[in-house]
């Protein structure tokens, strides 16, 4: 974006879709940096915090949550008109988040199962991420995300520069914090080295395996990292499920977990 | 080769400074660093593995611990005697204390009028006294002394912490199945003007007649420390005993490297399938990398805060796995996981010897016990071997 003067802040708005609101929580946990922010920038639209409404255009939109029925599907394409920059917050806006689960299931049958009136329920077959249906000038990952990231990612959109986003393995944080591993030193399994960093290695630090809270890194290779989970106790169902967990429908994720799926034969969908 | 700038002040140091002491002395010794203005560091158990933290009493340090290394594994085990450095190696070498994974080099803030004005950075921490590293990682460190000090613009923080520390360092009695110190000529016993200058060298002893540790002078510092550090002069049972241990520690050794002409079977093999098959196992997450105390590759990131009134520039570890270590204009050169292999294994023990004069591994085996998926360099050598 342009270069900001502050006579004129740029305006920010906060839209949400399929999703539990963890990630805009994230913004209003942002504390201590949240008056540094209402200083440099105007929050115009964020009906989480505040019921003030500017009206559109807004300089910068952040997006969380999955696109699961047609009225997102219009929406989103309002909310892209109305946004300068729009950036993705989550791994629900990211990859459908774990509303994806549906991705791999019959709707028309759990909605059948799970609501006495399925006909007042109008819901896509898949939920997916924004950027399948809009142009997304940035995705910040996580669930939740982190707050400093997203810090930096607004701080790099005020002062036009690239943000400081690493898209290698949760390992690299982990070292960095001179963890010991929990997979070569416990024999726990963890999906840290496939799993893009950003939580700080938060798990590990907690002597747990990584969940994947973050997708997959850059250079993923999710069949090696399904041998070694096996190899340290994982059935084919875990693998599954551990790669069906927060970005159940990120590509890499969602192949290698049809991979490990029910034996040949059985009905299974596919996204 | 590149001199290792830091210099060695051994000269002047004779064996009648050695000395030898008991448990008792051991503590001593760490009381006499400490009282000398020390942060003595040591070998401490953590979190299954052993890491290098702070140490005043002997008890800190790992008493009956030694550990068990294979490719993808590691685990403490409990030795059937109280051997404190009974261990083979912990999941980090001293890397980390001389050159952090993250570390701020630059800051600035801007004024009323809007010019942005640098602040020095300080670094109080250290001196360091480091207890207890193994002859790889004094390699190692060697290495880094070559790399980040021999070059046009040293590492400055890197200089400070190096010139002040004082280093005990340790022989080997118990190598783990991933080392292979031997066939590198890098271990298993401290042996001065080979790797980084050293102050004592120590070799732990424990038989019937209980606890004696030998501590070698290498240094003018390492004498001054012995003395005042006290025991008796070393005698020739002490250091014929010392010598069995480094003579059985070489027969244990848990892995066999051939370095025979490996640089040029290196060179020879760019093409070969044996790149294709790692790649399926590796999982390019960088951890061999960030264990291995050889490797330095760093990148410089400037952040800045949301007004922009406050920025840094942060030196952190890079890793030739990283998508973004070979970024150039318009992508990145090596794409796949095969070319960062190849890039890493061909560096390490290839064209490290063009560019150092020395190979880049040091046969600590961390890269093989800490990789999860397993891969072990040595293996992988192997393999090309019998290609060609
Ligand atoms: S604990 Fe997990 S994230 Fe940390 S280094 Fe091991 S595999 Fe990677
Ligand atoms: S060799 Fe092992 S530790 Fe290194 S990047 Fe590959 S999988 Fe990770
Ligand atoms: S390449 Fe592996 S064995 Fe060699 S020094 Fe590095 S971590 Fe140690
Ligand atoms: S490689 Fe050699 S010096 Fe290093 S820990 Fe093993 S036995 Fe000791």
């Amino acid at each position: 974006m342009a270069a900001v003067t502050k006579s004129r802040r740029p305006t920010l708005a906060v839209w949400k879709f399929a999703s539990c609101d963890g990630c805009q929580l994230q913004l209003l946990n942002c504390e201590d940096e949240l008056i540094p922010l209402s200083g440099a920038v105007e929050i115009a639209y964020f009906p989480e915090a505040t019921r003030a409404v500017v009206e559109g255009p807004y300089d910068v939109s952040l997006v969380e949550g999955s696109i699961t029925t047609p009225e997102d599907l219009e929406r989103i394409q309002q909310v892209r008109e109305m946004s300068g920059r729009l950036i993705t917050i989550g791994a629900c806006a990211t990859t459908g988040g774990i509303q994806a689960l549906r991705n791999f299931a019959d709707v028309a049958e759990f909605r059948s199962v799970v609501y006495a009136h399925p006909e007042y329920v109008s819901t896509l077959e898949r939920s997916t991420g924004i950027a399948e249906h809009v142009r997304v000038d940035f995705e910040l990952r996580g669930c939740p995300i982190d707050k400093n990231q997203l810090l930096e990612v607004l701080a790099a959109e005020l002062q036009g520069r690239r943000p400081r986003v690493a898209t290698h393995s949760v390992c690299v944080e982990c070292k960095a914090r001179g963890n010991v591993c929990v997979t070569i030193a416990h024999g726990t399994p963890c999906l840290g080295p496939v799993t893009q960093a950003g939580c700080g290695a938060l798990c590990p630090t907690f002597a747990r395996g990584c969940y994947g809270c973050f997708g997959p890194q850059d250079s993923p290779n999710t069949a090696s990292m399904a041998q070694v989970l096996s190899r340290h106790g994982m059935d084919e169902p875990q693998i599954v499920r551990l790669y069906r967990t927060f970005h159940a429908a990120a590509e890499a994720f969602r192949e290698e977990s049809e991979r490990h799926e029910a034996p040949a034969g059985t009905p299974r969908r596919t996204s | 080769m590149v001199a290792n700038p830091v210099v060695d002040p051994a000269a002047g140091v004779a064996p009648g400074d050695d000395r030898t002491v008991d448990l008792t002395g051991l503590q001593t010794l760490i009381d006499v660093l400490a009282g000398r203005g020390y942060a003595v560091l040591g070998p401490v158990v953590k979190d299954g593995s052993i890491d290098y933290g702070p140490v005043r009493k002997v008890s800190d340090l790992p008493v009956g611990w030694g550990d068990e290394q294979a490719p993808g594994s590691y685990r403490l085990r409990r030795r059937d005697d109280d051997m404190i450095f009974g261990y083979a190696n912990g999941a980090q070498s001293v890397k980390p204390v001389f050159f952090p994974a993250s570390e701020v080099i630059w800051r600035g803030l801007r004024d009323a009028e809007g010019a942005v004005v640098p602040r020095r950075e300080q670094h109080d921490e250290g001196p360091y006294a480091v207890v207890g590293v193994r002859s790889c990682d004094l390699h190692a460190l060697g290495i880094h002394d070559t790399v980040l000090l021999g070059r046009r613009f040293a590492d400055a923080s890197y200089a400070v912490r190096r010139a002040d520390a004082f280093v005990v360092a340790v022989s080997c009695s118990d190598p783990a199945g991933t080392c292979f110190c031997v066939s590198m000529g890098t271990g298993p016993r401290p042996t001065a003007g080979r790797g980084a200058p050293f102050d004592l060298a120590m070799t732990e002893l424990l038989d019937a007649t209980g606890h004696r540790f030998l501590l070698e002078a290498a240094s003018e510092r390492g004498v001054e420390v012995l003395r005042e550090v006290g025991g008796r002069i070393a005698d020739e049972r002490d250091r014929s005993d010392a010598a069995s241990v480094t003579e059985s520690a070489v027969g244990r050794m848990g892995r066999w490297l051939d370095t025979e002409g490996l640089k040029d079977l290196l060179y020879a093999s760019a093409d070969s399938p044996m790149w294709d098959e790692v790649a399926d196992r590796c999982l390019s997450c960088q951890n061999c990398t960030m264990v291995c105390p050889t490797c330095f590759c760093t990148d410089v990131e400037d952040v800045s805060d949301l007004a922009g009134d406050s920025m840094q520039r942060e030196r952190v570890w890079d890793s030739c796995f990283d998508s973004q270590h070979s970024y150039l204009h318009g992508g990145s050169v090596r794409r796949t996981t095969k070319a960062r292999y190849r890039q890493w294994m061909t560096h390490k023990l290839g064209s490290w010897i063009d560019q150092f004069g020395t190979s880049g591994c040091v046969g600590c085996g961390r890269c093989i016990a800490w990789c999860p998926a397993g891969i072990d360099i040595t293996e992988q050598a192997a393999v090309l071997r019998e290609e060609s």
